[in-house]
């Protein structure tokens, strides 16, 4: 692996400031890594070409001293995001050829601070997924393997390919969008840091969207610096986007470092499940401990209505879902295939382009939305998301931030759980909560599995506290002390 | 959008004149109408398209209407406003908290594949419409709610052979839909109510009611029932773009209802259409085929809050409307509910009438207003604005009357030339030496020419003392009109031997 491609993006930024480093080297570094990890098949789009000018006229800035807070540094996309004239499908068929005539607010924001674009990262289809399984250009491989197993393991969904070249270091960071957990659980999946933060706190605009009422946008990198580094520039408010919110964004990574002493960190006794294997629920005391040692004030809370998170969000997001992705019709862009009259067209043309689990949500979200049905789903649900939105609020008036794991389990193979949606939704139990109430999360990798694999705890913030969140992740950080990597068996 | 009424509509008894006979007894027409009002804006309900009308297919389609991916709808709060403007010129409740919710259906036109809507939070609530009857009557009409939404495109199916192509341009367009109860009984009050309400719209400039250009449009729900009897099943006949059309298909579904009901038959609740070639409606889709739209808030939009301070704002900037014009013109210048009815049938008019009444006889401004221009106008097929006529120059016109310079007979004559050449009348006057003629002397001799060659009507007229209009007449012929007709009198009755005032 190269020299250069082991740099953090905070130590690539500061070598870069200081011209130890070129942007067009470092740019060079990761295509030449990317090439070498076509096997995790994390990129479904690499813009070498246009990597290389955006390099090129950052080391220009650079020269003279200029440059933004990212100035030079690679950057994977996920392909969520819509990139101006760059091939953008959320790994769905039905997008095929889809080039959009404009580029999304936040990766807008991050070219404006300098960043290089190396190219779209592979994700769930339309987002959804807990796997990365889902995506209509194949599953992505998590680089990290069981000890003495080579077994090929999922990298968490659905932002899968953002949390894979993370850890594979195939970018110095990744952009990443999180509707029940997709930012946190393939970062936990992967030894990376993800952090979602408050609904709102980050332009949707140009974003394709699964639920809107729940997706956010987020970075996934390799540690809680890049992480504030990474959402300092992509945050902010966009009068595009009117779910947007109206403050400041603040100097996420002035927040770190200044330690958890007398901090409130609040342990919801729900989250104790059953079933929840033994070292998963070990890692979440080495947790507190190490906070308690920190100086914060530990609290069990209660958030009664956990149980019902899950079918909530399994009513709520597909609903929006089935709406949201009505646009794709075949008639003004993507694939189109043709029938014998307009019916036809449209029903062929869906069959065709959405994958089984997009299907599944789409009839779902119909579903529940039918005439009969709607009081008793989704009405009811959001009824149920106000008292989950409620027991965090009434939790955080005693505590600042929350502990849980981020997942019930670590990575698993593929194929493992595709036959069983079920079981393939219950990854996101720990998870889904925090955005059904919009609140900021963070997972950070926190210790291994018996056989090897990371695992990752999860803080829950209060909203637009993300510096809060921020500081206390950055303590577990410090006091886990994860160094573990993936061994470069790719490359082979 | 279908809204259980029987509870909310207005009690009527219903009248002779309105009820249809049936073989089976007589029966009556209920009607609601849905109109559906574009608002007047320059910019879509959610992006900052142009909405102006005619431009090139596809010209005016921004990403957000064409639902790109990932595009999201900002509202544009003008229309918001406009809309608010509306439900106050409705007498209605403003709702400070509304909701957009989302309308799911799959149609080419549709690029979102739903439309933006406000289904259980409408922006503004319970209102009403006063209709002025051609009789003097007046009805009331209620408003159930008032809510915006977003137009679709158009399919257009004509040009090529094998394909159907869609212009966006219409697509996100603002739309008022304007929901009554269904207070009205016959297509007379329909038309009423389509037109008092496309007056409304006009003088609050929230709708410039263009119903060919498709600014106005109004779905009308129809049912019948014997006199008495609880509400009948009703039909839903979409999208009728003319006033005409809609008093021609209410008149067609009522009678194709009675049948059916008389030969013993049901009315399947159903959506149709009118057709203005046939004169008929025919089913467009049954209640078993109706979608099932799937409403639900919108996420992408936070609920619509206004604050009370700018419904006031809005409510103390709204114009004079055509019910309070029309007392004040009754009140102030003494006229006939009928003339301040036709006056403020558009603000223009009533504008006009006002220009040329101040300061002047009211009943003679009215008459001249209403009468001659009017008549002129609507012989031209000219508008208010198209007018050849200032309001000064009609009212120099009645001022020449009012002193004496001329005659009514003349001011006509004046008045056409007015028209025909846009000039002012004192200056026809003096071209045209048209000048009444007030000189005793000059009269007198043309009376003593009339009274010498006519020995014999002098003789009957003292008999018959009515005959002394016949020796005006001849006096104004002999004087091509000029001659002041009070002095012609005067003087003809002292000839005559008559009393002046017989």
């Amino acid at each position: 692996m190269s020299e250069l491609t082991k740099l953090t993006l905070a130590a690539a930024r500061d070598a870069l400031k200081k011209k130890e480093i070129s942007a067009v080297e470092l740019t060079g570094a990761y295509l030449a890594e990317m090439a070498a990890g076509t096997a995790l098949n994390t990129y479904v789009t690499v813009t070498a070409e246009k990597s290389m000018e955006m390099a090129k006229a950052s080391d220009a800035r650079l020269a003279k001293g200029a440059g933004g807070a990212l100035e030079g540094l690679p950057l994977g996309i996920k392909d969520l995001f819509c990139t101006k004239d760059v091939l953008t499908t959320a790994s769905s068929h039905i997008l095929d050829g889809f080039r959009p005539p404009y580029e999304s607010t936040v990766t807008a924001n991050l070219w404006r601070d300098g960043a290089v674009m190396l190219g779209k990262l592979n994700n769930d289809e339309f987002a959804m997924g807990s796997s990365n399984e889902t995506s209509f250009y194949g599953p992505v491989v998590n680089p990290w393997r069981r000890k003495g197993d080579a077994t090929r393991l999922v990298p968490g969904g659905s932002s899968g390919g953002s949390s894979a070249a993370v850890a594979a270091k195939l970018c110095l960071a990744a952009t990443a969008t999180d509707t029940g957990g997709s930012i946190r659980q393939p970062a936990a999946f992967t030894g990376t840091v993800g952090i979602k933060p408050t609904y709102g706190r980050c332009s949707r605009w140009g974003i394709v969207a699964f639920a809107s009422s729940l997706d956010q946008a987020g970075p996934i990198t390799r540690d809680v610096r890049d992480a504030a580094i990474m959402l300092t520039s992509m945050a902010g408010h966009d009068e595009k986007d009117t779910t947007s919110v109206d403050r400041p964004v603040p100097d996420y990574e002035a927040a770190l470092g200044q330690g958890v002493k007398g901090l409130r960190v609040g342990i919801p006794k729900e989250y104790r499940v059953d079933g929840m294997p033994a070292e998963i629920d070990a890692l979440w005391s080495r947790g507190i401990e190490w906070l308690k040692a920190a100086g914060a004030e530990i609290k069990e809370v209660s958030l009664p209505h956990t149980k019902y998170a899950l079918p909530t969000y399994y009513i709520v997001a597909p609903a929006e879902c089935s709406s949201n992705l009505a646009r794709y019709d075949g008639v003004r862009y993507g694939l189109r295939v043709e029938g014998r009259d307009i019916t036809d067209m449209y029903e062929k043309t869906r069959a065709a382009g959405f994958g089984a689990e997009v299907r599944r949500r789409v009839l779902m979200g119909t579903y529940v939305l039918s005439a009969g049905y709607y009081d008793a789903y989704y009405l009811k649900a959001q009824k149920v998301r106000t008292l989950i939105a409620r027991d965090f609020a009434a939790a955080f008036a005693d505590v600042d931030v929350l502990l849980t794991p981020t997942a019930p389990s670590a990575a698993f193979g593929i194929g493992e759980k595709t036959d069983d949606p079920l079981s393939m939704y219950l990854n996101d139990v720990f998870t889904v909560p925090v955005n059904l109430a919009g609140l900021p999360g963070i997972s950070v990798p926190a210790g291994l599995s018996s056989d090897g694999l990371p695992l990752g705890l999860q803080l829950i913030g209060r909203t637009f506290d993300e510096e809060t969140l921020l500081r206390a992740a950055y303590a577990v950080e410090q006091a886990a002390d994860f160094k573990a990597a993936p061994e470069a068996w790719w490359k082979a | 959008m279908m809204t259980d009424f029987e509870s909310t509509m207005r009690k009527r008894e219903p009248r002779e004149e309105d009820l249809i006979r049936g073989a089976t007894g007589d029966w009556e027409i209920i009607l609601g109408l849905e109109v559906h009002a574009q608002v007047t804006s320059e910019a879509k309900l959610f992006s900052a398209s142009s909405t102006k009308f005619g431009a090139e297919q596809n010209t005016q389609v921004s990403f957000v209407d064409a639902a790109m991916p990932g595009m999201l709808p900002v509202i544009n709060r003008y229309c918001v406003e406009q809309a608010v403007r509306t439900g106050l010129g409705l007498k209605a409740q403003i709702n400070l908290r509304s909701v957009f919710d989302r309308k799911n259906y799959f149609y080419p036109d549709l690029p979102q594949g739903y439309q933006i809507s406000q289904f259980k939070h409408p922006i503004v609530g319970e209102g009403e419409v006063v209709l002025d009857m051609p009789d003097a009557r007046t009805v009331i009409v209620g408003i159930e709610r008032l809510h915006l939404e977003q137009d679709a495109g158009k399919s257009l199916h004509d040009q090529h052979p094998a394909m159907s192509f869609v212009d966006l341009n219409r697509s996100g367009v603002a739309l008022m839909e304007i929901v009554s109860k269904p207070d009205m009984r016959s297509a007379e009050e329909a038309r009423a109510y389509v037109t008092k309400l496309r007056t409304i719209l006009r003088y609050l400039g929230t709708c410039d009611g263009n119903m060919e250009e498709g600014s106005l449009r109004a779905d009308v729900n129809v049912s019948v029932r014997k006199v008495g009897a609880p509400l009948g099943t009703r039909c839903e006949i979409k999208n009728v773009n003319s006033i005409r059309f809609i008093g021609q298909a209410i008149e067609y579904e009522a009678r194709r209802q009675i049948d059916i009901l008389e030969d013993g038959g049901k009315i399947d609740q159903e959506t149709r259409l009118f057709d203005p070639k046939t004169g008929e409606t025919r089913p467009m889709r049954s209640k078993e085929e109706a979608h099932d739209y799937r409403y639900f808030p919108d996420p992408d939009l936070l609920p619509l809050v206004l604050r009370q301070a700018e419904v006031d704002a809005i409510r103390a900037s709204l114009p004079e409307l055509p019910d309070e014009k029309k007392a004040r013109l009754i009140s102030a210048y003494g006229l006939s509910a009928y003339d301040a009815t036709v006056l403020v049938s558009d603000g223009a008019r009533a504008d006009f009438f006002e220009a040329v009444a101040k300061g002047r006889d009211a009943k003679l401004a009215a008459n001249w207003v209403t009468g001659d221009f009017f008549a002129a106008l609507n012989r031209e097929g000219h508008s208010i604005e198209q007018s050849p006529v200032t309001a000064k120059q009609l009212g120099e016109l009645l001022d020449l009357i009012s002193d004496g310079t001329i005659s009514g007979r003349i001011a006509k004559q004046i008045f056409d030339s007015m028209y025909k050449t846009g000039r002012d009348p004192s200056k026809i006057v003096e071209d045209e030496g048209l000048r009444q003629v007030t000189d005793f002397g000059a009269i007198e001799a043309a009376i003593d020419a009339v009274i010498a060659a006519n020995p014999d009507k002098v003789e009957q007229t003292k008999v018959k003392p009515q005959l002394a209009g016949w020796f005006v007449g001849q006096v104004m012929k002999s004087t091509s009109g000029k001659a002041n007709p009070q002095v012609v009198n005067e003087i003809l009755a002292r000839k005559l031997g008559l009393s002046s005032d017989g």
